[in-house]
């Protein structure tokens, strides 16, 4: 009964098995034909769509350890319910990473390289080991949520004892790398388009991941929550509004410094005169910055849309957006005019992507459905009546 | 302890005969990309080329930078500065990121992008050639002189000599000296460099430093960002467990 509901064809469950089908076959080409005959890079686009989107999944994962800090250092318990959802994605995330690093590495083969041959002053080496350790300690801190099922309780009151200086470091690492990201691109003064590089890139970088991975968070569970109990809002998440106006509240405060930052950069290196001609990548830095954060820094500004679950998830499109737009225009559209060529994906190269965003959204989904992700509204209510059995006790 | 060499291009000197294009391609294995050497692109199977400007002829190589962009970011260490002076590439140890393409200000760094197996291809300053006593190929075989290698006091102060000796018929610089902090190729010309191809805006300091100010700020941010988190981490949970504690007493009084 359970497979055949499985099997059963739905829309979505073709077009998911259409992606993953295509991107298999690109992946076999890629890897047999090599990364010219399958992707639009050549000499003076050496980077493209895979490593731009490693860039998006890094930031969107960035709620790990944004939520980790808040509910595990600061100790605001308010938003443990946030905690497994941004672990869970930021894990998948960085699976998307990784998977992408090693099919756009030109010898896969050698992928093992990093972990011998050092260079320490590489960023790219820094980031490599940020992302194998923090990938260890995500998997560190979700672990116990599937023991838990498994009824395993000895790992986890060992997980327990280690839970700390783990969130610590994990802390730690996502800052490192989350800046890193940034620090790629400080070595390329002349090509990065004046508007993007700065040699404040990596703080950049670390203040809108912020904004973006919180807002990932409040994306994915208005999602989850309507996918699975087909209700507007954040029913069956455990999700208070208590909650949501609260991580919003961060969303707003990193919004607004981080366009305070990046006003101050343009400013202060006399880069305003960019913004005065009409040219590709300044009309990309407008719509990155209207889109990206001024509607949300307004919409945020006013409670009755703060405190409105839709508009809350619409506002994080918009953050959504304006983050990718910014990644894209910093990895991909923000070179386009000194390597002289006009780079756009192969077919491959999407289809190997999609293929692996596909298989995150279905684990995403496969794991929230059958592992207590989402505190379930049954569950706190189950809670509430508990906690007010032992006060009416007393 | 070999001393650093490197090359001088004089484009007063050059004919544009093209023997510097055919010696390279003969010396390092290369297949013939196109019949006319002048028409032809820097890429994985040519490491110099000779490109026309009006009268002149300029060459295109890769400068051997003091501290190569390249080196400082390959994260396995697959390029590194031998003690010739050359930029050297370790296909072996190399594992495909393309950083090094990527970070290079001359955009010099070519890849094998019809292979499944690529590596990434410049000039190597004939460095194999060098360390076994032999000038590198390009400028072994050079008529005139244009191209011509020895040690760096040595071709810097030739250099200069000829600008002084003859300032009507040279503009009065050495490009690749301070480029990037400086390499193993410098070029004197007649004409301003950037009538010639060679790319002009590129920062008089050298590339890695402009990464070293972020990275120095690592063990900073993880010492500093550790003992912040720590204490945060036992002063909120003192400040929930007096709050608690509060609450105890207030209720056990109630």
């Amino acid at each position: 009964m359970k497979i055949v509901d499985i099997l059963k064809p739905t829309f979505w469950k073709v077009v998911a098995v259409l992606i993953i089908t295509s991107g298999l076959t690109s992946a076999y080409f890629r890897f047999s034909l090599g990364l010219g005959a399958t992707t639009n890079l050549r000499d003076a686009v050496p980077w493209g769509l895979w490593i731009g989107f490693d860039y998006l999944c890094v930031g969107l994962s960035a709620a790990g350890f944004t939520i980790a800090a808040t509910v595990h250092i600061f100790h605001l318990k308010k938003y443990e319910p946030l905690l497994k959802p941004a672990i869970l994605t930021a894990f998948l995330g960085y699976s998307v990473v990784v998977g992408l690093l090693v099919i756009d590495l030109g010898r896969p083969l050698n992928f093992w390289h990093p972990l011998v041959m050092w260079n320490i002053h590489s960023v790219m080496f820094e980031i490599t080991w940020c992302l194998i350790c923090y990938t260890t300690v995500l998997l560190l801190e979700f672990a116990p949520v599937i023991l838990k099922k498994l009824n395993l309780t000895a790992p986890i009151k060992l997980l327990k004892f280690i839970s700390t200086p783990v969130v610590i470091a994990g802390i730690l690492f996502s800052t490192l790398h989350q800046s890193s990201f940034g620090s790629l691109y400080l070595i390329v003064p002349k090509r990065l388009h004046p508007i993007w590089y700065s040699s404040l890139l990596p703080v950049h970088f670390y203040i809108s991941c912020i904004a973006a991975g919180l807002s990932m968070i409040i994306f994915e569970s208005y999602y989850i929550a309507r996918s699975m109990t087909k209700d507007e809002g954040f029913s069956n998440t455990g999700l208070k509004m208590e909650v949501l106006s609260g991580i919003s509240t961060a969303i707003l405060a990193a919004l607004v410094l981080g366009f305070l930052l990046k006003l101050n950069d343009l400013m202060e290196n006399g880069k305003l005169v960019y913004l005065t001609k009409l040219t590709q990548e300044s009309v990309l830095f407008y719509l990155e910055i209207i889109i990206g954060t001024i509607i949300p820094i307004y919409l945020l500004g006013f409670g009755n849309y703060r405190n409105d679950k839709k508009w809350l998830f619409i506002t994080s499109i918009f953050v959504l957006s304006g983050f990718i737009l910014n990644r894209l225009n910093v990895c991909v559209t923000g070179l386009i005019k000194s390597s002289g060529y006009n780079y756009f994906p192969s077919f491959d190269e999407i289809s190997i992507t999609l293929m692996l965003v596909v298989i995150a959204v279905i684990a995403f989904r496969a794991v929230a459905k059958y592992f207590p992700v989402f505190e379930s509204e049954h569950d706190t209510e189950k809670l509430g009546n508990r906690g007010t059995n032992i006060i009416q006790n007393n | 302890m070999l001393k650093e060499y490197g090359i001088l291009f004089d484009v007063n000197l050059c004919l544009g005969c093209g023997s510097c294009y055919e010696a390279c391609k003969e010396a390092n294995n290369l297949p013939e990309t196109n019949d006319d050497f002048l028409k032809d692109h820097l890429s994985e199977s040519t490491f110099t080329v000779v490109e026309q400007y009006g009268e002149h002829f300029a060459r295109k190589l890769c400068m051997h930078c003091n501290e190569p962009a390249c080196e400082s970011v390959c994260l396995v260490g697959a390029i590194k500065k031998s003690e010739t002076g050359a930029v050297v590439y370790d296909a072996d140890k190399c594992i495909g990121c393309r950083y090094c393409m990527q970070a290079c200000p001359q955009k010099i760094p070519r890849y094998e992008w019809g292979s499944t197996n690529p590596r990434i291809r410049k000039c190597i300053l004939c460095h194999t050639r060098v360390k076994a006593g032999k000038l590198p190929a390009c400028s072994e075989i050079c008529p005139t002189e244009a191209t011509l290698f020895g040690s760096m006091e040595k071709i810097i102060e030739v250099a200069q000599n000829r600008i002084k000796n003859n300032p009507e018929n040279y503009y009065p610089k050495i490009y690749g000296l301070e480029e990037a902090g400086g390499g193993h190729v410098l070029v004197i010309s007649p004409v301003p460099f950037e009538k010639l191809g060679y790319t002009s805006d590129i920062p008089k300091k050298s590339m890695p430093e402009f990464t070293m100010q972020a990275m120095e700020k690592i063990p900073g941010v993880v010492m500093g960002g550790g003992v912040f988190l720590s204490a945060m981490y036992w002063l909120t949970k003192r400040k929930n467990q007096i709050a608690k504690e509060n609450n105890l007493n207030s209720q056990g009084k109630n």
